[in-house]
């Protein structure tokens, strides 16, 4: 039946003398193609700034957790993994040196971050939740920020001394951070869940953050 | 070429005909293809067959040489014709057709790997487990406590994931702050993953081992609700852990282990009675249980706690306390003795 149908068709002249080449494939929307073309030419500093500056504006969102959209809108994982690298680095205490591991590896914050993320995303699509994976990752990841500034402080702070009046300091710092982590991300993630299951999303990301900011609160440094 | 674009469809549509045997006329694969785009699944065009990797592969494989075929037959013929024709034009017909089967081959493998992926992968599988309001987790945990007097008829379990999963957690997050506060040392591996392997191990290995013993004393539970049943029970674990890791009275941790693990463990011992007929198979299954739930506490207890006691005695100072409390002193007690000996001995030896 294949060989009939195509005997059918076969007055389409092909003209044999000239290679027949092209791409058969339709374009889904050239518009799409256009962007990609445009972005690949520009030169690299272009590229990072305006990457950069997308970062900027999503911390000062965190910052400041009124207007929630442009962190859901335009997600993008830069930030997060800025601020897991930036942190992870700071909690490494130097393991090499002394026998007892007096802080956390490097993979085990980076892990916990990433896989609690995502644990805590699984749970609140599995709740109902209308935010999309790595929407919820995102605003998980930026809403780490606080902390990450807290773990600055607290560095500094042990610079100084390392007596009860650091810790104090350090208590306060860490726990007014984990609070507006807490905050801030619930500003996000719990505007997608039926209203009275937000109990239910609030609790893992209260525990997430309680758990990373336990991790600074009991960061030593050993000289 | 576009010719050998409806040459295509027609041989899929064929492929599909070949295969479908149904007197109403089957599936049509040609409204899978259509909506492959689409993100909703739809449940009425899944063929039967669409799990099954081997019925996948026999249709992939006949469709590719009904392809072939076809591509065979499109260079016999221009072959004919035109013996003497350039032979960048042959090539170029060829390499054309060529990637046309490379493409369609790619498609066909992208359409079953996300078919698999949406049948296998879906998280709506879950869904139903944790569809819970947080007035009834409350319940449930304060429940959870509470032992039953009555055992005549089968008490109902609920069978939802989020509690137990949450409790879970929270009981890694526990067990960290124990073995960090207690400065436990993992020579291989990471506090973090002893935490979460030692409370997953235990929810899901205990619960599993219990749901076998009760197949074989044909108890009344399925492997839900047996999870369901021991991720409550590990509401007193975390009380009791999270008490006795920052108060550190021994006395306490033992009156705290009888009453508050003692009450969990009478709870799911009580609900596994009422599902289970006979004196023996009772026996067997509540004695494992409770042995189980039990000694797990004890373990968590001691296994990540033990050096606190070392840590308090030397921050003690100068008055060692004259009762070792732990082994691990000794030595240290050993070489101070010697030492002060040696040296009592080189005093005398210079005296005189």
């Amino acid at each position: 039946v294949g060989a009939a149908d195509f005997a059918g068709l076969s007055d389409v002249s092909i003209a044999e003398d000239i290679p027949v080449e092209g791409d058969i494939t339709v374009p889904l929307s050239s518009h799409g193609v256009d962007d990609e073309v445009s972005t690949l030419d520009e030169p690299v500093k272009d590229t990072i700034l305006r990457d950069l500056r997308a970062v900027g504006q999503k911390f000062v969102h965190v910052m400041y957790p009124k207007e929630s959209s442009a962190l859901l809108r335009d997600w993008d994982l830069w930030g997060p993994l800025l601020l897991c690298v930036s942190l992870a680095l700071m909690l490494q205490g130097s393991a090499a040196d002394n026998q007892n591991d007096s802080g956390p590896q490097f993979a085990e914050v980076f892990v916990i971050i990433w896989f609690g993320s995502i644990i805590i995303t699984l749970n609140s699509k599995l709740l109902g939740g209308t935010i999309s994976f790595f929407q919820s990752l995102c605003v998980l990841g930026y809403c780490i920020l606080p902390l990450t500034v807290a773990m600055l402080v607290c560095r500094l702070v042990l610079l100084g001394s390392a007596g009860s009046v650091s810790f104090i300091i350090r208590l306060v710092v860490v726990t007014a951070s984990f609070c507006w982590s807490t905050f801030a991300s619930t500003a996000f993630l719990a505007d997608s869940q039926p209203p009275n299951r937000k109990a239910l999303v609030v609790y893992p990301v209260f525990l997430f953050y309680f758990v990373i900011g336990w991790m600074i609160l009991t960061f030593s440094p050993s000289h | 070429i576009s010719a050998v674009t409806s040459t295509d469809k027609m041989s899929a549509s064929e492929g599909t005909k070949n295969t479908n045997t149904e007197p109403w006329g089957g599936f049509d694969d040609n409204i899978i293809i259509q909506g492959s785009g689409s993100a909703v699944i739809d449940m009425e065009n899944m063929d039967d067959t669409s799990g099954s990797s081997f019925e996948d592969m026999g249709e992939m494989h006949q469709r590719m040489k009904e392809e072939e075929e076809v591509a065979e037959e499109d260079g016999g013929e221009e072959e004919d014709g035109g013996e003497d024709g350039e032979f960048l034009g042959m090539k170029g017909l060829k390499g054309q057709l060529g990637r046309q089967v490379a493409d369609e081959v790619w498609q066909a493998g992208k359409r079953q790997a996300s078919k698999a992926f949406n049948l296998y992968a879906n998280i709506d599988i879950l869904r139903p487990y944790f569809d819970v309001e947080p007035v009834q987790v409350r319940n449930r945990l304060i429940e959870s406590m509470v032992p039953l007097r009555m055992i005549n008829f089968p008490q109902k379990i609920a069978g939802e994931l989020y509690g137990p999963m949450m409790l879970v957690f929270t009981l890694v997050a526990i067990l960290l702050h124990g073995m960090k506060t207690s400065g436990t040392v993992i020579r291989e591996g990471t506090l973090m993953g002893t935490a979460i392997g030692t409370c997953f191990g235990y929810w899901l290995g205990t619960s599993s081992f219990i749901y076998f013993l009760a197949y074989l004393c044909s108890a009344q539970i399925t492997m839900l609700q047996m999870l369901s049943l021991l991720g409550y029970g590990l509401f007193g674990h975390c009380v009791v852990l999270f008490v006795t890791y920052n108060v550190h009275f021994h006395s306490l941790f033992y009156i705290l282990w009888l009453v508050i693990g003692g009450l969990s463990t009478l709870r799911m011992v009580a609900v596994l009675i009422s599902r289970t007929v006979g004196q023996t198979p009772r026996l067997l299954l509540c004695g494992t249980l409770a042995a189980l739930h039990m000694l797990f506490l004890l373990y968590l207890h001691f296994a990540y706690h033990r050096i606190v006691e070392g840590i308090l005695d030397t921050l003690e100072g100068a008055n060692v306390p004259p009762i070792q409390r732990v082994a691990r002193d000794l030595p240290n007690v050993a070489s101070a003795v010697m030492n002060a000996t040696v040296k009592s001995v080189a005093v005398l030896v210079h005296s005189q």
